[in-house]
């Protein structure tokens, strides 16, 4: 019987064995002629929604179909930060969520996520930074979000190195601090999710692209990929840069501009950090691994692109913010840099969403803050793909609200601007 | 980088003299009184977000500070040519016809 569970006895056992006793984390099936619910994308987002349709709704003849490999998208290229402080009620809410099932995740689905509630600090550097603090605080306190406001002593004091003295460029005046935040390992989110929804009867089919949507009547009947038609019911989009193109094939216009996004890792260095700091003003956030990298990310280019790369000069922005904070990473040499593709939204808000083409449905328009969400996201995406109508925390997020005009503007209020 | 050709200041600068101004040629509802709210939303908010080429506008905002329409395939990023937005938009009907 091949190893089911990761646990100190198997971990003790394998070691003995030269750690070749190891079964495949999920199986490689072919895909089948037909299931009852197809997923398109194998990113973090896309694997939670199988796990958790299988896991809570008991739907049991799933596929995820990935045009790549397993978590090669956006869930390998993101700075790998969770938090909740978000201002308006409904985006606050929906990351609560997340954090919330993150905090027992590794537990629940076996499998070391490396989540690190190490805390979250989010810098103010002008009087108004400190009121918009301030009122972000008191939000997510009403909302029973943990959160604090700290003094740019009490800053200094959690981060000794760094620059906090009044001469910089962009003073330090305070920050938000949310304890209870931190950091997951990316890779691990999607190997965990992808393992537990193999075991419990999902199909995980990579390299398979998805060509075309299979629409009879006003609905959807399955899709058309590289690997022949694959028929189903219902069919959810978690495609993150790619879901105007598959919003395309049905015929659907979405509210989104794909965006590069990059960041870069150093070299691994001692602990010097062992918090995330993120700086709207100066405009760059940065946390240490536990590999002992500095992680490292700002803003997206302003144009639209689907290559998987960026401009030079948003890298020396980059740069130059984080030595704004941290003069002492100046001489620090950098790993890698990488891009990603992100789908953003006018209202900087995602979408999850019925469509107008019944049983399709779209999970997209993370932008640059999808990571954080994912156990969240795949919640209520499995939510409504299994009820055919909303999850309660997912309501404001339809599509429907830019016909509406009910937005949820979180431009400002995401802690980092877009 | 990207690097456009300015037809107003007939010069080949780097995409940091520029700032982005998304797609080009949206076409605001004629009579928006009489707009249904879904069509208005879409004017507003709904894009072609093509993966290929793109018609978009680039603000030459640390020179002539004048708009650019700029056909760019937005995977490639390959610029097949940059126009003043009356040529442009000469083109961009050629091509939808």
């Amino acid at each position: 019987m091949p190893q089911k569970n990761y646990s100190l006895w198997s971990l003790l056992k394998q070691g003995f064995q030269r750690q070749e006793g190891w079964d495949q984390a999920w199986r490689s099936p072919e895909p089948k002629a037909s299931y009852d619910v197809i997923i398109v994308g194998a990113g973090g987002h896309g694997l939670a929604t199988a796990y958790y349709l299988a896991k809570e709704h008991g739907i049991k003849n799933i596929a995820v179909i990935e045009k790549g490999y397993l978590g090669g998208g956006n869930t390998a290229r993101n700075t790998t930060i969770v938090r909740s402080n978000y201002l308006w009620d409904e985006a606050a809410m929906l990351y609560e969520h997340s954090l919330k099932l993150w905090e027992g995740l590794s537990q629940e689905i076996n499998f070391n996520v490396m989540f690190s509630q190490r805390g979250v600090f989010n810098l103010g550097h002008t009087l108004q930074d400190m009121r918009d603090i301030e009122r972000r605080v008191n939000a997510n306190l009403m909302n029973d979000i943990d959160a604090q406001v700290l003094t740019a002593a009490e800053v200094k004091e959690h981060i000794p190195m760094i620059d906090a003295s009044p001469n910089a460029r962009y003073p330090i005046m305070g920050a938000s601090y949310q304890p209870r935040a931190g950091v997951a390992r990316h890779d691990a989110v999607a190997w965990g999710f992808a393992r537990a929804a193999s075991n419990l009867g999902v199909d995980i089919i990579e390299q398979c692209e998805v060509t075309g949507m299979l629409i009879e009547g006003g609905r959807i009947r399955g899709v058309e990929t590289s690997r022949g038609t694959i028929r189903a019911d219902r069919v959810g989009c978690v495609a993150s840069g790619h879901s105007s193109t598959l919003a395309k094939m049905a015929g659907i216009r979405l509210p989104l501009e794909s965006h590069p996004l990059q960041a870069f890792v150093s070299e691994s260095l001692k602990p010097v950090l062992h918090t995330v700091v993120m700086s709207n003003a100066v405009h760059g956030y940065v946390s240490q691994s536990d590999k002992g990298e500095l992680v490292i990310g700002a803003g997206i280019d302003s144009y639209l692109s689907y290559a998987q790369r960026g401009s030079p000069h948003i890298i020396e922005h980059t740069a130059a913010a984080i030595i704004e904070l941290f003069p002492m990473f100046s001489r620090v040499r950098m790993n890698r840099q990488w891009g990603g593709i992100v789908d953003v939204s006018p209202d900087a808000c995602p979408i999850i969403s019925k469509t107008k083409i019944k049983g399709l449905y779209f999970n997209c328009g993370w932008g640059t803050g999808g990571f954080k969400a994912t156990p969240g996201s795949g919640n209520v995406f499995a939510h409504t793909i299994a009820n055919d109508h909303a999850h309660p925390l997912n309501e404001a997020f339809a599509l429907d609200r830019f016909h509406s005009g009910h937005l949820i503007d979180e431009h400002g209020a995401a802690g980092v601007a877009h | 980088m990207l690097k456009f050709h300015c037809p107003h200041c007939n010069e080949v600068r780097e995409e940091e003299e520029f700032s982005y101004a998304g797609e080009a040629y949206i076409a605001r509802p004629a009579a928006p009184d009489g707009v249904s709210d879904e069509e208005w939303g879409d004017y507003l908010f709904m894009r072609k977000n093509s993966k290929g080429w793109h018609w978009e506008q680039w603000l030459h905002s640390a020179s002539c500070r004048k708009v650019v329409a700029v056909k760019r395939h937005t995977y490639t990023h390959e610029i097949a040519g940059c126009w003043t937005l009356a040529e442009g938009k000469r083109i961009y009907l050629e091509e939808q016809a």
